[in-house]
């Protein structure tokens, strides 16, 4: 069996208090280092670029969403919070979602959604103020998904920006 | 009536004034120990309310007022009303004999700052009403019902008494040096000129065990038992709330405040600064400005207690009593004898 023995302490380790200056001297040094607090409303972190935070849905170039209503990211999505009711439209790609709904109380912000989009629909984007009052106000409708969204600039053949939903 | 007078009126004049400042710097000393702890973890520390967070310990005090104070139910009222009183009301007591500068002379009087002034045993009176704190915090234990606060205020009540020898063995090397009780003697003693210096100069060893004991005696990190919050949840206040224990909270720091000006009118030359007399500034600049001196010197002490506290980890209770009566007793014994045979040799200087 081996023994550990304390080393024994030499006359000043045993007195303490050089031990004791030195530590204040290195709290006093501490008081004139740089601060690593971040007044957060004013001061803000910048955000690395694949940044997940609210998902939103995406504008195509012919103005309408991109959105196919296949329903993968419903699937996909762990905590279920994305419900789509697919319609049908005049449009190329036949199918369009009537209502897309995502429970911003449920979302885990996983970029699954995002992943498994194939027409790239669903995008994570860098916004992570989302606390609200009310929980009813967090379940965001497909218009306020489009609207947080990027779109393009400008339609094609049109010279006017799109329309700010209000 | 009138013959009264001229000793009420400024009597009455200076315990406003101290009462004013003392209690203003308890309230700044709250914020001063978060600001000054923030900076030491490299942190900010309260400062939204007010330029530099200033106006946080109004804001503080407000909150205080607007909380409940809650008894509960085993708690044996009367004392446990009264607990909070006696241990704020000592600490502001003792400043009573605590000289806070040399004097003014206005209109041909000569007013001396200090509330009492003449009292020729005001280290006695310091040393007796300070640790009658200790019952505040006995009774509070006792009477909240809680067995937290019971141990809490145990071990506050026998860290207090194992301290105050140290703290009386210690400055009695002082008052044998200089030869009286008196405070304002005692300053004098350390003006400046030979062998006039600040006393912690001639009396290390004194300075050291005095200053170790009142961080005990305040209950003051590393000693801070009483209410060893990782132990005994918050110790003898543990069961108090709203103003109550606002009460609790300034007792505290108005007795590291009456700790801190005892430190500095014992070791630290009171008001004295090197090579500079106050007669100088004239009648009433210099003593205003041997005042400003004074509290600024306490304020130094304040930031030492904070600074402590915020580098040290708290003692074991048996380590506490060991320091206590194995080290700082003995140290204090030999240095007392040491001092007592010098002057026995030399003769006072």
């Amino acid at each position: 069996m081996k023994v550990m023995r304390r080393p024994k302490l030499s006359f000043w380790e045993r007195l303490y208090f050089p031990a004791i200056l030195k530590g204040m001297a290195l709290t006093l040094s501490h008081i004139f280092r740089k601060r690593v607090t971040l007044q957060y409303p004013e001061e803000r972190w910048t955000l690395p670029p694949r940044y997940r935070g609210a998902p939103v849905l995406l504008t195509g170039l012919d103005g309408h969403e991109k959105c196919t209503s296949c329903k993968l990211c419903q699937f996909i999505c762990p905590p279920k919070a994305i419900t789509i009711v697919a319609g049908e439209t005049e449009l190329e790609k036949e199918k369009y979602p009537k209502e897309f709904t995502i429970d911003m109380g449920l979302c885990i912000f996983c970029g699954y959604c995002e992943e498994v989009c194939p027409v790239e629909a669903i995008w994570l984007k860098d916004e992570y103020e989302l606390a609200d009052y009310d929980r009813t106000d967090l379940i965001f409708t497909k218009e306020k998904l489009l609207r947080m969204g990027r779109r393009p600039p400008y339609l094609p053949g049109k010279e006017k920006p799109l329309e700010e939903d209000s | 009536m009138s013959a009264y007078l001229p000793v009420v009126v400024p009597a009455l004049v200076k315990i406003l004034v101290i009462v004013t400042v003392v209690m203003t710097g308890v309230a700044y000393a709250t914020l001063a120990e978060r600001r000054v702890s923030a900076f030491m973890q490299d942190r900010l520390g309260p400062n939204r309310v007010g330029p530099w967070g200033l106006l946080q310990p109004v804001a503080d005090g407000l909150k205080f007022f607007f909380k409940e104070d809650i008894v509960p139910r085993e708690a044996y009222k009367p004392v446990y009303l009264l607990a909070p009183l006696l241990t704020l009301i000592p600490a502001l007591v003792t400043f009573a004999v605590i000289p806070f500068g040399t004097s003014i002379t206005l209109g041909g009087r000569t007013y001396p700052l200090i509330i009492a002034p003449g009292v020729d045993v005001g280290v006695i009176y310091l040393l007796a009403i300070s640790s009658l704190g200790v019952y505040g915090i006995l009774l509070a234990g006792w009477s909240s019902g809680n067995k937290y606060s019971l141990m809490g205020a145990l071990r506050g009540a026998s860290q207090v008494i194992s301290y105050e020898l140290g703290i009386g063995l210690s400055l009695l090397s002082v008052v044998l040096w200089v030869g009286s009780f008196d405070f304002q003697k005692i300053v004098e003693a350390q003006a400046g000129g030979w062998g006039k210096v600040w006393f912690f100069l001639p009396h290390f060893l004194g300075f050291v065990v005095f200053l170790v004991s009142i961080f005990a005696e305040t209950n003051r990190l590393p000693f801070d038992l009483p209410e060893g919050e990782s132990e005994i949840v918050a110790g003898y206040h543990t069961e108090y709330s709203g103003l109550r224990f606002a009460m609790f909270f300034m007792g505290e720091y108005a007795n590291m405040i009456t700790a801190s000006a005892f430190l500095t009118l014992l070791f630290l030359g009171g008001w004295n600064l090197p090579f500079v007399k106050w007669e100088w500034f004239g009648p009433v600049w210099g003593g205003i400005l041997s005042a400003a001196v004074f509290f600024g010197k306490i304020a130094f002490m304040m930031f030492v207690f904070i600074w402590v506290r915020w580098t040290l980890p708290r003692f074991r209770y048996d380590q506490l009593m060991n320091l206590g009566w194995r080290k700082l007793f003995p140290l204090a014994l030999a240095n007392f004898l040491l001092v007592a045979t010098f002057l026995l040799v030399r003769g006072r200087p």
